[in-house]
């Protein structure tokens, strides 16, 4: 491909490229700024490109590593957070969800854009409409479903509306199932493999980048989801990392967000997903090497 | 092949495709078609969250059409979703591109879609403190340009844009992502078949990738309309509908008046009109990409 090399190393390719991460980058490094930034100074040089005085209590406020006293001086609030357990849920929950819901998904979808059933376009046409519910319609009585099955502050009570399907995974698998060359199955077929085989063997292998970009999306989704999780799971021991760092919004003795510690938080928050982004990336690109588009 | 074990392999490949709908169907009547069957009969009663719910027929219905409040948040709605959509889908669309020549780099594709990675709320935090008339960072760099600083959160005609702007920059990256798959599922060949036979840059682009591209392309943007319709996290930080309900969005409308006037079937029935008015949007896309069919 030297056409595209050449392309790659043009000028005014790099330039956009520069322009493009300045845009997107600024801001993320106003968070990491932030988390450096002690709180009574956060506001009064909120112009300068590095922290007027760099410091790391911000950290160990989210680590909990100081007492209330120290902490609420710095400008924090009195009530400890337990970090790693809160990592630890949120890397649970998102872990079982993204597995589940990418395969189950990959099912309906597979069903959807390639077997023949009564009624296929109809009822896809309503898992496309479940896609438009508004998130308020859904969050009532699915929180009332749960506490009568005694859900409530369970990891099963968080996991579970996502944990088969959402309509978005189902879409999403479908879409790109279509664009898998059918001649391949139907020599399979030929030979005498059933749909299940089929599935296994020759829809997803090759169609490992799009499930992965879907897991990726998945993961990212629930890691960040503060809704539900905030109403069905608030018990510290299923609490997830978004809804305990709700703590440094919330007022804080000297009336304002604790930002300090908001940014630190948010920054530790998102190495994992930006790790697994960085571990996975490689797949996405290089999994259509032996994807077989022959 | 006997008639038998003809007719046996087809009984065999019902209960397969059967196997493969029931996991995600159980879930979406579950926990999608039920509730929705829930919410739509309390959009007739006037629960307040706490009290028994009574059966007041269309009468949520009926304020709702001449509540001018609500009306408002449906024109400023689709101004949200107007400037939104078209700036994030043609900026994405460049970016998937440039991912795609920079085959090598994980890095760097991470680096665009690292935005995507902060949940919404401190995305929006973020916009409140760079986006200060008096001590934002934005508005220093204009001060220092000779210009006079704007409030962007703070004037009505600069709100709406600005907080276009701000989702926009949280989700380009993720959508450039999920464009840069639709592409990756196209083959090489196919772009090198074009250049061979002379279209040129663009010309390949409109006449060839973009094509092939559809059925991701309209997953794409049925997507995004709908979640640009349901915005509502960077407006509740923000501007809270201000200024002068120049953000008044329709699920901020919503949300507030179930959580803070307690107006659980008036706020679900908003939510109805929502439901109602996303689904012809997305039918309506559905039908104009035919995104069933890949060129």
């Amino acid at each position: 491909m030297s056409y595209t090399d050449r392309a790659s190393r043009s000028i005014p390719f790099i330039l956009v490229i520069a322009v493009a991460l300045v845009v997107t980058l600024f801001p993320v490094l106003w968070v990491v700024r932030m988390s450096f930034t002690p709180n009574k100074q956060i506001l009064s040089s909120a112009g300068s490109l590095l922290p007027a005085r760099a410091t790391a209590t911000n950290y160990a406020r989210v680590f909990g590593l100081l007492d209330s006293a120290t902490a609420i001086r710095l400008g924090g609030s009195a009530q400890k957070i337990n970090f790693f357990r809160f990592l630890l849920n949120s890397l649970f929950v998102s872990s079982i969800v993204t597995v589940s819901q990418t395969l189950f998904s990959a099912a309906g979808a597979y069903a959807f854009a390639r077997l023949r059933f009564p009624a296929r376009e109809w009822l896809f046409g309503a898992y496309i409409s479940a896609l438009m519910v508004p998130s308020i319609v859904m969050i009532i009585p699915n929180f009332i479903l749960m506490k009568d099955l005694g859900w409530l502050n369970t990891y099963m009570g968080i996991m579970a509306p996502a944990l088969l399907m959402t309509p978005y995974s189902v879409f999403f698998l479908r879409q790109f199932f279509l664009g898998v060359n059918p001649e391949l199955e139907e020599a399979a077929r030929i030979d005498g493999a059933n749909k299940l085989r089929v599935f296994l063997r020759i829809i997803l292998p090759m169609s490992v980048a799009s499930l992965v970009t879907l897991a990726v999306i998945c993961f990212v989704g629930q890691w960040n989801d503060y809704m539900w999780p905030l109403i069905v799971g608030k018990d510290e021991s299923v609490r997830m990392l978004t809804v305990a760092l709700g703590v440094f919004r919330s007022q804080t003795p000297q009336g304002m967000p604790d930002w300090g510690g908001l940014m630190a938080g948010t920054t530790l928050a998102i190495i994992p997903t930006l790790a697994l982004f960085l571990a996975l990336g490689r797949r996405i690109v290089d999994s259509i090497n032996f994807s077989g588009f022959r | 092949m006997s008639h038998r074990s003809s007719r046996r392999r087809m009984l065999v490949d019902y209960a397969t495709t059967f196997g493969f709908i029931v996991p995600s169907l159980l879930g979406f009547v579950v926990f999608y078609l039920v509730p929705l069957v829930r919410g739509l009969c309390l959009s007739f009663t006037d629960w307040d969250l706490l009290g028994p719910a009574h059966f007041v027929g269309l009468a949520n219905y009926y304020e709702l059409l001449k509540d001018d409040q609500f009306w408002n948040s449906v024109l400023v709605t689709f101004e949200y979703v107007l400037w939104n959509i078209p700036i994030q889908t043609v900026i994405a669309m460049g970016l998937a591109l440039i991912m795609r020549r920079l085959k090598s780099s994980s890095l760097l594709k991470g680096a665009f879609i690292v935005p995507w990675f902060l949940p919404n709320v401190v995305v929006a935090l973020l916009a409140l403190v760079i986006l200060d008339p008096a001590i934002g960072i934005l508005n220093e760099g204009i001060k220092a340009l000779g210009f006079r600083p704007l409030g962007f959160l703070t004037t009505t005609q600069l709100a709406m844009p600005a907080i276009a702007c701000v989702n926009t920059w949280k989700f380009m990256g993720y959508t450039a992502l999920v464009l840069f798959a639709g592409l990756q599922a196209i083959p090489c060949e196919v772009d090198e078949a074009a250049l061979i036979d002379g279209a040129e840059g663009w010309t390949a682009f409109f006449k060839i990738t973009l094509p092939l591209l559809r059925p991701v392309l309209a997953f794409v943007l049925v997507t995004s309309v709908i979640g640009s319709f349901q915005v509502y996290d960077t407006v509740a930080v923000t501007t809270r509908g201000g200024p002068v309900n120049s953000t008044w969005v329709m699920n901020f409308f919503i949300f507030k008046n179930a959580f803070e006037e307690y107006r659980m079937g008036y706020s679900t029935a908003a939510a109805m009109f929502l439901f109602a008015l996303l689904a012809g949007a997305g039918f309506a896309q559905v039908r104009l990409m035919r995104a069933g069919k890949a060129d």
